[in-house]
């Protein structure tokens, strides 16, 4: 059979019908053509078929001209720095034509040559720090983001902007959030419809966070679409933030507080819902990138097997997080496997609102037993905000302490009424 | 204007959209139905945005449509969900669609790819919520037969309706209803075989009739759509989208013949002229108005109406066309942009970069009246006339729809759709016209009528006329609609019981009329019912005997004088007493032989 590549323009000649078009990778026998009125197709090959290459892959590249010479910073105003570290994820992602699927593969910079509104806010520099889908993001990719940023702010950038994958977003704000002190803002943002479709919300969701970055709203957050429009986006605040929809736009929400602010599209006017936000300068840069990965996370349901806590143990784990039910709880079986050397905190699986185990007999026993009753904190920054616990001591008691104690505005006082 | 159209060079290709009637949408499981404005349950907006096709290359007609830059606002309904808000991946292909669009193909000799992939063809207006509309290529290689010469079908893809555009006072948004969004659709595009104005006629009919003939595609206002390309000689190749109907297509065609023509003129009139495109923009004031000069151009309506359109479409929040000295000095122009008697100049006010771009718009088009007719798009208007759309689109805007898996076509299952291919309206017809002798008209009317399995049952089971059986099923139920009776009550048991009835001669057939509209105002009556409420049986024959001995006795001298030939005006006294209560024929029986036994006792 003739010898054919990608990019080639060919003729197949089958049951008398004749196709022309170029060849695009497939993942099977099929050969897939690209149609000269665009349609992909796809076609099996048997002895009788007829293929002829009308102009190979080489002589086609070489009449194109190379226009990608552009200078995307060139419109320097004397706007602010700001730094955009991408990390993978749909805000970062094209079509893999060996899977068909979308996966990451856009080029920093090219991201900005498609949202040139971004060097109307400020002078951008990009880096690509990796290119992860969130779901494989581990605690060693969020200690190189945070070394990453901690390096930009060193160097002067006004603003840091990181582009992430949105199924775990909330686990790397959360644990950015406990291992910088930063003086500007760092602002986590993704998108939910993937950049390569004129509808996406990376272009709003990109444009809002840039913005942000140079706001003075010195904090890690999640900048994200408000509703299912464009009509703006908002501020979260890295350790109070969860995804709470798999596909909607406006998935990003604020658990157990009111968000920072928002910020409108087209005009990129800020209101500020919250004053309860670290002002740029008022921290100092400091990195605390020491963590503990060896925590789990565990979810009870009826039933359940208080063994669980026990396998953990023995499996060398330094620390349990446990989603209880309602206020706080697992079943009274649980209560002696709940005496561990290690912390087991508590949070609740209804996230929103707080723990408490001082109101039924389980829960007095819980405490009893040694468990952080740990607030009205969200399940995922438990386990992220223990992981850094445990990094910067061991000792169970300063543990304890430092769990039940507000740092970075994962946890509040007084449970608000939010409306 | 009498046209050669042979002469001229006429090519002309059509391209049909056909809603399919599917049970679920395209890519969800939403039913394909349309709801009322009214009935809107929420509502979002959106902008949209150009990104390259994996080629690398941006589509000349999306950039067009993205210069507008315009909010776009939706409205969803309890029948929409997230897949058409663009909040949620699209599901698979539904393949009850694919099955259809398989039939539809093999009627017109097609030949099915192997692999069919979900492609994204980029529309940026805000008709579809992606910014694409999901669209597959199924088949190519048809032929369909033509009194005129045959046309190849080029290809049939298999594609979701856009979201419809709703009339809004808001000249800075758009509002489109998602309802329509996602609704399966064919299209299918013919080769530019056609070469006159009765065969594109023809042909648009021949494949409207076979895509009724699969009784799997929708029926009534807007669920089947034409688009029409056109080209003569030394012209180009221009789509009109959105012909309204059949009757309109070939004077669309006409007109757009005569556009080409005029625009061939113009460009003649130019160079007589040297006229030229001078590609400077003129800052006239500030920052937001600007200016071209088209060196003698003016006093051309037909560029004037066209530059009129565009820059309508573009909507800038000022512009003037301006064709004389007069107008240029009022403006207070005339210096600055060089205008002399004979150029047509153009002012446009808006943002900076808006209004650059809606100018560089106009000065491509002006450099095509000096080359003759431009490829593009044009949208047809109620007055079969056209107005400028969009630039023809191009390869360019179609990427791969990653989140939809491409689908294998089984080979044995085109086989087993080959052996159950629905038979043709027109092939039925011809059986009708053969197998019970009625008329074409006849024929043809039933044939195409949703009920034609039902009339062969009842022919074929009941001693009835063929006619009568038509009549009954089709003809009055028409008329009866025409004067607002509620036709569609009446149930197939219903016709049952009447045909046997009518069969078992209790009633006359000029009772139908009757007995129809009494059930389909009262559905849960029975047609004993209806013949009892209207008195249709209350006559026996010994009535009628008695009644035409009365009549014989009182029409003696006529009958004397006339003999035979008083039959007709003694059959109309008769009948006026019994019509619809009794069979006509039994009557006249009767009547015959009443008159043949007065008459030989005479």
């Amino acid at each position: 059979m003739i010898d054919i590549e990608e990019g080639d323009l060919i003729k197949i000649k089958k049951d008398g019908v004749e196709y022309k078009g170029t060849v695009m990778p497939s993942i099977d026998d099929t050969i897939v053509l690209k149609l000269e009125n665009g349609y992909n197709i796809g076609i099996n090959i048997d002895e009788k078929t007829f293929i002829e290459i009308i102009k190979s892959k080489k002589e086609i590249d070489s009449s194109i001209l190379d226009n990608k010479n552009q200078d995307l910073t060139a419109k320097e105003k004397g706007l602010p720095n700001v730094s955009v570290i991408f990390t993978g994820g749909t805000i970062a992602s094209r079509i893999d034509y060996k899977t068909g699927a979308v996966t990451s593969q856009f080029k920093a910079d090219e991201i900005i040559k498609i949202i040139p509104e971004l060097s109307d806010i400020a002078t951008i520099d990009t880096d690509q720090l990796f290119n992860i889908l969130s779901e494989n993001i581990s605690p060693k990719n969020w200690v190189d983001i945070a070394r990453a940023v901690y390096d930009k702010i060193k160097k002067g950038s006004y603003g840091v902007v990181i582009a992430h994958g949105t199924d775990t977003m909330n686990y790397t704000a959360s644990a950015l959030s406990f291992m910088l002190r930063t003086p500007i803002p760092v602002v986590l943002v993704g998108s939910q419809r993937s950049s390569d479709r004129p509808s996406s919300d990376s272009y709003v969701n990109m444009i809002c966070a840039t913005k942000t970055a140079t706001s003075d709203i010195a904090e890690v957050s999640v900048v994200m679409h408000g509703t299912i429009s464009d009509d703006f986006c908002l501020i979260h605040k890295g350790t109070n933030v969860r995804k709470m929809h798999t596909s909607r736009r406006d998935a990003f929400r604020s658990i157990n507080s009111v968000p920072i602010g928002k910020i409108n599209y087209p005009d990129l006017e800020i209101n500020l819902f919250s004053d309860r936000y670290k002002k740029r300068d008022e921290e100092d840069l400091r990195l605390y990138d020491k963590i503990e990965e060896k925590c789990a996370l565990i979810k009870f349901y009826p039933g359940c097997d208080p063994g669980i806590i026990d396998f953990f143990v023995e499996e060398g784990y330094k620390g349990v997080v446990i989603e209880g039910t309602g206020l706080g709880h697992v079943s009274s079986a649980w209560i002696p496997h709940l005496k561990q050397d290690i912390p087991i905190v508590i949070t609740s699986q209804c996230l929103n609102g707080r723990v408490s185990n001082r109101v039924y007999d389980t829960g007095r026993m819980m405490i009893k037993a040694g468990v952080i009753d740990c607030e009205d904190i969200l399940p995922e920054t438990a386990l992220t905000k223990l992981m850094w616990v445990l990094g910067q001591t061991k000792d169970l008691e300063e543990v304890k302490r430092l769990m039940r104690t507000n740092m970075r505005g994962e946890i509040s006082k007084s449970t608000g009424y939010i409306f | 204007m009498q046209l050669d159209y042979e002469l001229l060079g006429f090519k002309a290709g059509l391209e049909i959209h056909q809603q399919l009637d599917t049970t679920e949408k395209l890519f969800c499981r939403c039913p394909p139905i349309l709801k009322d404005v009214k009935d809107a349950k929420y509502s979002f907006s959106r902008y949209l945005r150009l990104s390259e096709s994996e080629l690398g290359e941006k589509d000349k007609a999306a950039i067009e449509e993205e210069k507008k830059e315009k909010k776009i606002r939706y409205i969803g309904y309890d029948t929409t969900c997230l897949v058409e808000a663009d909040e949620e991946p699209p599901g698979p292909l539904n393949t009850e669609a694919l099955d259809i669009a398989l039939v539809i193909s093999l009627l017109m000799n097609m030949h099915p790819v192997d692999k069919v992939f979900t492609m994204r063809k980029i529309v940026l207006d805000g008709s579809n919520t992606s910014g694409f509309q999901r669209t597959a290529y199924i088949s190519s290689n048809g032929m369909i037969k033509s009194n005129f010469g045959n046309v190849s079908i080029s290809s049939l893809c298999l594609e979701e309706d856009a979201a419809q555009k709703i009339d809004n006072a808001d000249k800075n948004e758009d509002t489109y209803s998602l309802d329509r969004l996602g609704i399966p659709l064919v299209e299918i595009s013919t080769a530019a075989d056609i070469k006159s104005l009765k065969q594109l006629r023809e042909v648009a009919e021949k494949i409207g009739m076979i895509l009724r003939s699969t009784e799997k595609v929708k029926r009534g206002l807007g669920t089947i759509r034409q688009d029409v390309n056109i080209s003569i000689k030394d012209g180009a190749r221009v789509e009109i989208k959105g012909v309204q109907d059949l009757r309109s297509l070939e004077e669309v065609a006409k007109n757009e013949v005569i556009r080409q023509i005029n625009l061939l003129n113009i460009k003649k009139t130019l160079k007589e002229r040297c006229a030229t495109v001078n590609k400077k923009i003129f800052n006239v004031s500030g920052d937001d108005t600007f200016a071209i000069n088209l060196k003698k151009f003016g006093n051309l309506p037909e560029i004037e109406r066209e530059f009129d359109t565009r820059l309508k479409k573009f909507n800038p929040d000022y512009y003037a066309i301006i064709s004389n000295d007069k107008d240029a000095k009022l403006i207070g122009l005339k210096e600055e942009i060089d205008y002399k008697n004979g150029d047509l100049a153009i002012v446009v006010r808006d943002k900076r970069k808006k209004a650059i771009s809606i100018l560089n718009s106009i000065l491509e088009r002006a450099d095509y009246f000096l080359i003759g007719v431009p490829e593009e798009t044009r949208r047809a208007l109620p007055d079969n006339t056209s107005e400028y759309m969009r630039p023809l689109p191009g390869a360019a805007r179609m990427y791969p729809e990653t989140d939809v898996e491409p689908i294998i076509i089984d080979r044995d299952k085109i086989e087993r759709i080959k052996e159950n291919l629905p038979e043709l309206i027109d092939h039925r017809t011809e059986r009708y016209i053969k197998d019970y002798l009625i008329s074409e008209e006849l024929a043809s009317l039933i044939s195409r009528s949703k009920n034609y399995r039902f009339f062969e049952d009842v022919v074929n089971k009941y001693n009835l006329p063929p006619t009568l059986v038509i009549r009954t099923l089709e003809i009055i139920p028409q008329e009866l609609k025409r004067n607002n009776i509620p036709v569609e009550n009446i149930t197939k048991n219903h016709f049952i019981s009447l045909f046997r009835i009518i069969q078992s001669k209790e009633i006359a057939k000029e009772g139908i009329p009757q007995i129809l509209e009494f059930l389909a105002k009262n559905p849960d009556k029975s047609v004993e019912d209806a013949i009892k409420y209207i008195g249709l049986n209350t006559v026996d024959l010994a009535d009628i005997e008695e009644y035409i001995d009365k009549i014989i006795e009182e029409k003696r001298d006529l009958l004397i004088n006339k003999r035979d030939l008083s039959f007709s005006p003694l059959m109309g006294v008769v009948m006026k007493e019994f019509r619809g209560k009794v069979d006509g024929k039994k009557i006249s029986d009767i009547l015959k032989r009443k008159i043949d036994e007065f008459i030989k006792n005479i």
